[in-house]
């Protein structure tokens, strides 16, 4: 097993944190892990964006040229990691402010509303974990249990009493995705 | 004490782990990204509560390399990290350093330069790091972690050596390391050194207090006649090619019948391994020579494979070309060898340097 993925969008959104507790998740299974994250400037506001690799076996490169999966989360990402997807591999997108949406026939496509959905609930700060939820139902890399310490391990304390609600966003995001292609 | 904890952590952070357990004494240092969670982890960690390790931040990176030059005179085990421009104002401080020859422990997270440069990861701080940086023929002990456990098992690597030979050690990282998570396996807590075991060890040099059974101990790089100087001049170059001959440290990977061989270090020798996993699954045979130690270099391990054959040597370096001046010089011209880089805190991929590979040596 070797799962190469992309988390793109802007800061804010949580995407290194979703890198953070899938990682947490892997190392819970026991996988190699590595968390590479864009850092510096690109998190004020920019674009953002971290490489997570789980794998059974030792990981050799860190940094990756092409992606089993991308999960993209603002237009500038679409431009710049739908081309890198492997042919046969699986984009998923947030569709909200997705001005041209992806094109390639040669991967699977999955849309998920989080954006929509947390502003529906009044809930912006579940937006990563819902994403989280989507991708785990299409790629269930991790199992759900492991997800659920790592999601623990990847909060401080001090959060500790919002994970009911997290739990119930990545249950939920994976009842939200749907399937374009 | 003693448990084995595989933890998920940062190279930086990893830092700050490692030295507390390793029963280091004294930290000082400046924040600079891509390196300020060493310091951030440390203060988090407060091992003064501890172990009664010291974390200090000093008014700049002069002050750090400053007050690690004194207590490492004291024989303590002490330390400070930055990054490239940082690293550059500790200058005049790694030559006294050497000069005095003073054990201690320095961690470069390098990123881009030139000047302030870009906050991205580069190994643009090679010839800074391996042939000087400051003035005076001198050399630190060089290491160059690839993984987030080597910068953790460096860390007691570095200060081992340094201590053996009466010499700074400097750990060469990067920020793609420094940033990057992966699991690590934590060494237990050692105690830190009690009087007695540092007098043990540090008392023929150190500044410890002259008790009356012995002349003074004197800590300085300054020497004003020249013949005392030289006689001191060639004690420290027999020392570096003690260093040459016995510490050398290197990680061979599929080159055992490799024709071509990429040369690569830290983040940058990670990437190229994956480049050796598709060039072999070409049938291309491709191995990667790792120093993991800079200095000493593995001159003679890369001499070796060009007098068995090996046709061509591709250096694969984040900069514009440093460390190829050192494969050549261990080549010596029995084989061609080229240089590949990414520059400005640009990574390389895997598949870019096997393309260099072949455009570059293999075609040709």
């Amino acid at each position: 097993m070797k799962e190469t993925l992309i988390i793109a969008g802007f800061g804010g959104q949580g995407v290194l944190s979703m890198g953070k507790i899938l990682a947490y998740s892997g190392v819970m299974q026991d996988y190699e892990v590595t968390w590479m994250p864009s850092y510096g400037p690109e998190m004020r506001g920019g674009t953002a964006n971290v490489t997570v690799i789980l794998s059974d076996q030792k990981i050799s490169s860190p940094i990756a040229h092409e992606f089993d999966t991308a999960i993209i989360l603002n237009q500038q990402s679409m431009e710049k990691f739908e081309p890198l997807v492997k042919p046969g591999g699986v984009l998923i997108y947030d569709t909200n402010g997705i001005t041209r949406h992806p094109v390639r026939t040669d991967i699977s496509v999955y849309a998920i509303d989080a954006t929509a959905e947390c502003a529906r609930m009044g809930q912006a700060r579940l937006f990563n974990t819902m994403i989280l939820g989507g991708y785990l139902k299409v790629c269930p890399v991790v199992a759900m249990e492991n997800v659920m310490v790592g999601l623990k391990k990847s909060l401080p304390e001090r959060a500790w009493k919002s994970l009911p609600q997290n739990e119930e966003a990545i249950r939920h995001g994976g009842e939200i995705i749907r399937k374009i292609r | 004490m003693a448990e084995k904890e595989v933890k998920l952590m940062k190279g930086n952070e990893v830092i700050a782990y490692a030295a507390i357990r390793y029963g280091c004494d004294g930290y000082f240092g400046y924040p600079i990204t891509p390196q300020s969670e060493v310091m951030e982890t440390l203060m988090e960690l407060k091992p003064w509560e501890t172990t009664g390790m010291v974390v200090l931040q000093a008014e700049s990176e002069i002050s750090s390399i400053n007050m690690v030059y004194g207590g490492a005179s004291t024989g303590k085990r002490v330390m400070t990290s930055s990054s490239s421009p940082g690293i550059s104002l500790m200058a005049e401080g790694l030559s006294y350093l050497a000069g005095a020859e003073l054990p201690c422990l320095i961690i470069n997270c390098q990123r881009g330069g030139p000047g302030l440069g870009t906050i991205q990861p580069s190994q643009g701080d090679y010839f800074q790091a391996v042939k000087g940086g400051g003035h005076g023929d001198y050399h630190l002990i060089v290491f160059a972690p690839n993984s987030v456990q080597e910068m953790h098992d460096h860390v007691a690597e570095a200060f081992d050596l340094a201590f053996k030979y009466r010499n700074p050690a400097m750990i060469l990282a990067d920020g793609a390391i420094g940033q990057m998570m992966e699991k690590v396996v934590l060494a237990p807590q050692r105690p830190r050194r009690t009087d007695a075991e540092i007098a043990a060890e540090c008392g023929s040099w150190a500044a410890l207090g002259k008790p009356a059974d012995r002349k003074r101990n004197i800590v300085t790089s300054l020497e004003l006649q020249s013949e005392k100087m030289e006689v001191i001049n060639k004690r420290l170059q027999d020392k570096y090619k003690t260093l040459e001959e016995n510490e050398v440290r290197y990680e061979a990977l599929e080159c055992d019948d490799a024709e071509y061989v990429i040369v690569a270090f830290g983040s940058s020798a990670r990437i190229c391994s994956a480049t050796v996993e598709m060039a072999r699954a070409e049938g291309l045979k491709v191995g990667l020579l790792r120093p993991i130690t800079l200095y000493p270099f593995p001159t003679r391990q890369i001499a070796d494979l060009a007098a068995r054959g090996v046709k061509g040597f591709l250096s694969a370096e984040l900069n514009a070309g440093q460390m190829v001046e050192d494969v050549r010089l261990a080549v010596n011209g029995l084989a061609p060898v080229e240089h590949y880089g990414r520059q400005g805190g640009m990574l390389f991929t895997p598949d870019e340097v096997l393309t260099a590979l072949k455009e570059k040596l293999i075609k040709k």
